[in-house]
């Protein structure tokens, strides 16, 4: 019966394991899953190694679901031999989606990362020159580290990617909807996203809602939010409007705007740039000085917006 | 030429951690390195963002314990804000973080470190894992387990809204209080915690202080290092979690540092080697000398045992019971034997679970002054708290308009790097000596040694112990000669 049942893989690359909890969270559901499936490849919990994986023909396994960005060549290496060892590719949570958290690196430059984590910081070594090296000679030999990229890519920018679960994490209860779909052989159409809704998070979110005129925007030590109204309605900049639903809208539940960790809804090409001119039109300045000063409780509109799709948006990166 | 051996734990391991073992020509280990090949620069990227939004940022640093980063990161963004916080917040935030605490620490005991305790050192791989350790002590207290596991969970989702990735904390306190009604659903949780963390007392004693062996492979085994101790402790002296000042001592438990959390970076310095991605912190007055041990040492460590060895005390009774119990074992405070890590997590487990019980009864909890608007940006802040794996520290500066302009981190983890890195090169060398062969043990008891730190840079701190895939790969003359592997 061994040969029957399905072949998945979970991976991570650069991200930080909270999607591999948010699996280890469907508790029980864990050992339903390694009744149907063979979980041959998941580093936090079960045994397998690349070479293991090499052997494997092209295509053994049913699935792979991968989290996290593509930060260095390693995570570069791994998504290449997983493609070709998986009839279907799934990016799980919104680093391997849109790049994003460890994505905001693409504001700054291969060289700025390295200078100031390795030579320019409060605690590091005085007169420090040493930087990490992809080959360092030791004893007669070489020691290798995988070099890191001068950008953040989402998974689909290096290989083929058949399904999208967003989040960060996603909830435990929509991975378990995907690895669900997935055993029962009811998957949809290639190309679709898995687990989450299909529209805005507004359209979740239990606070009231009324028309949106925002006289200025507010920085959140700056107010504290009437805790039924909408927190946009209220000058906070809330990534609501341009973000998939499907969280239950945790973070307005206790007064904090969404930072739109689920990425943009069905239809949305650039997250950011959506929620830009969503800002934009809500805000009722008739000269150029008002509108200046409206946009002054919105620092960092990049930091904000593209919280969690810069490499996945138009701009990908910062331009200097 | 010597030979070296590459231990090689494929997957998660692979990704984030490598160990290579020189030998020289006699067969005898001449040098050992344990590499990290993974950054991502989170130190760069948080500059230019709104100061008030780094910590809803830096959770993603770690899916392990995202509560901690959020916390270190929002006590030093109050102090860029001049400091002022409401007192409630500070016994919400605290009482969050016994409740991470509990969940992370039970996780951990369960899974990772009872296989090795319960089942025992010398048990099959296949059997030491949380399946072996069911076997043994029975089903039920499995299902104990996943939910306690599940009630630390809930009490965060309670009073911080989100189990996961916690957006809880602003400028001046926390974004939501907690309601009578509420508090009123936490305490029989809390109390259940508390029972737990009293039977998981319990369970030790009968399971593991009972076997000579254990006991012997603690005080006697190749897993004791000479090096300082660092953790956080309350004005008299105790263990302290969510806030204090730092203390380090030295092997013998001389006094080395006391300092503010602002003072970090005149104490501690980070040394870069070229060959792995994660720096090695150390004394910065003593300078950095290698992975040297002795009085005189620039090299500690943090997390667990570190903790209760900086400590005069724990601030709650039964868990100074069980302090007292550890080191009456241990012969001495300090003990620089890391595998009582392990042990350790249990007095800690008992000690947030008494706490959380008294925060859940005092009154302060449900105040409606849960924040207060801050009035001045002061531009910059220290914030640290003891993670679960170590001192946690998150240094922040930004401008008068409150764009952060500068951050520097040194997680729990990597203030262990210079101790893992010599914990391992002593147990190599102990196993790998001259016209002895090394096997499979030698992967065990490796694995074993950089467990006791839960070291979260590696599936070291996640996968089951036995079921971690270790390669061994033994170079002769530039090729592979013998290959050890150990299947699980």
């Amino acid at each position: 019966m061994n040969g029957d049942k399905l072949k998945v893989a979970l991976y991570w690359g650069a991200a930080c394991g909270g999607c591999d909890m948010a699996v280890l969270d469907t508790h029980e559901y864990v050992l339903e899953l390694a009744a149907e499936a063979d979980l041959v490849f998941w580093p936090i919990a079960v045994d397998g190694k690349y070479a293991d994986l090499e052997a494997l023909p092209d295509g053994a396994l049913d699935a792979t679901f991968f989290s996290g960005a593509v930060r260095n060549a390693e995570n570069e290496d791994v998504a290449h031999l997983l493609r070709r060892k998986s009839r279907l590719l799934v990016a799980l949570g919104s680093c391997a989606a849109f790049g994003g958290i460890p994505g905001l690196a693409n504001a700054a430059t291969r060289e700025e990362i390295l200078e100031r984590v390795y030579l320019d910081n409060p605690s590091i070594e005085e007169g420090n020159r040493t930087v990490p090296r992809t080959h360092v000679p030791v004893n007669g030999t070489e020691l290798e580290l995988p070099s890191f990229y001068p950008r953040v890519w989402r998974l689909s920018d290096v290989v083929g990617v058949d399904y999208v679960v967003p989040g960060c994490p996603p909830t435990p209860e929509q991975v378990r909807e995907a690895l669900a779909a997935l055993v029962s052989n009811t998957l949809p159409a290639p190309g679709s996203v898995l687990g989450a809704g299909d529209k805005a998070l507004c359209e979740e979110c239990r606070r009231r809602k009324d028309e949106k005129h925002v006289a200025r925007f507010v920085r959140p030590w700056e107010i504290v939010p009437d805790p039924e109204i909408c927190l946009l309605e209220q000058g906070l900049p809330c990534a609501g409007p341009a973000t998939r639903g499907g969280c239950g809208a945790r973070c307005p539940d206790i007064n904090q705007a969404c930072r739109g960790c689920y990425g943009p809804p069905p239809g949305v090409l650039d997250q950011g740039a959506t929620l830009v001119g969503a800002w934009a039109s809500m805000i009722e300045a008739k000269t150029a000085e008002e509108a200046e000063a409206a946009f002054a409780g919105l620092p960092d509109v990049l930091g904000i917006a593209h919280r969690f799709t810069l490499p996945a948006s138009l701009l990908q990166r910062s331009c200097r | 030429m010597g030979r070296t051996i590459t231990i090689d734990p494929i997957t998660r391991l692979e990704g984030h951690g490598r160990i290579e073992i020189f030998l020289d020509d006699a067969g005898g280990v001449s040098d050992c390195y344990f590499q990290i090949p993974e950054l991502r620069g989170f130190e760069r990227f948080v500059v230019g963002r709104a100061i008030e939004e780094v910590p809803r940022i830096v959770t993603r640093i770690c899916g392990v314990c995202p509560a901690s980063h959020h916390l270190a990161g929002s006590k030093a963004v109050d102090a860029c804000f001049g400091g002022a916080l409401a007192p409630a917040a500070v016994k919400l935030r605290e009482a969050y973080y016994c409740a991470h605490f509990l969940h992370s620490h039970i996780a951990h005991f369960y899974a990772l470190a009872a296989p090795d305790f319960i089942c025992g050192p010398d048990a099959e791989p296949g059997e030491r894992n949380i399946l072996g350790v069911v076997a043994r002590v029975g089903l039920e207290i499995g299902r104990q387990v996943i939910e306690a596991r599940a009630t630390a969970q809930e009490i965060q989702a309670v009073l911080g809204g989100r189990k996961r990735n916690v957006c809880w904390c602003v400028p001046g306190g926390v974004s939501k209080g907690l309601t009578e009604e509420e508090r009123a659903g936490l305490r029989p949780l809390a109390v259940s915690l508390l029972e737990f963390a009293r039977f998981s007392r319990r369970l030790f004693k009968d399971a593991v202080l009972g076997q000579s062996r254990w006991v012997e492979a603690i005080l006697r085994g190749p897993y004791a290092l000479a090096i300082g101790h660092m953790g956080l402790v309350d004005a008299d002296g105790a263990v302290a979690h969510y806030d204090g000042t730092v203390r380090i001592v030295d092997c013998e438990g001389s006094e080395i540092a006391r300092f503010a959390p602002a003072d970090y970076a005149r104490i501690l310095a980070e040394h870069v080697e070229p060959w792995t991605y994660l720096k090695f912190p150390y004394l910065r007055a003593r300078g950095w000398r290698g992975f040297v041990e002795g009085t005189d040492s620039p090299i500690y460590g943090a997390g667990p045992l570190a903790r209760l060895n900086v400590a005069e005390r724990m601030a709650t009774p039964e868990a100074e019971e069980a302090r007292q119990e550890l080191f009456a074992t241990l012969g001495a405070r300090p003990s620089g034997a890391m595998l009582a890590h392990h042990w350790a997590r249990l007095v800690e487990m008992l000690y947030a679970a008494e706490r959380l019980v008294a925060l859940v009864d005092d009154p302060e909890l449900t105040s409606p002054e849960f924040r207060v608007l801050p009035d001045r940006i002061t531009g910059e802040g220290v914030g640290i708290v003891e993670a679960m794996r170590g001192t946690l520290i998150h240094h922040y500066t930004c401008d008068e308009q409150g764009i952060c302009t500068g951050a520097n981190l040194i997680v729990g983890t990597t203030h262990n790097n210079a101790p893992i890195q010599m914990v391992t090169k002593k147990v190599a060398t102990q196993l790998i000596r001259p016209g002895v062969e090394p096997d499979a043990a030698l992967l065990d008891r490796i694995e074993m040694a950089f467990r006791a730190f839960d070291p979260c840079y590696s599936c070291a701190t996640h996968a089951l112990p036995g079921a971690m895939p270790l390669v061994a790969r033994l170079h002769q003359g530039g090729r592979v000669v013998r290959e050890i592997r150990r299947d699980a």
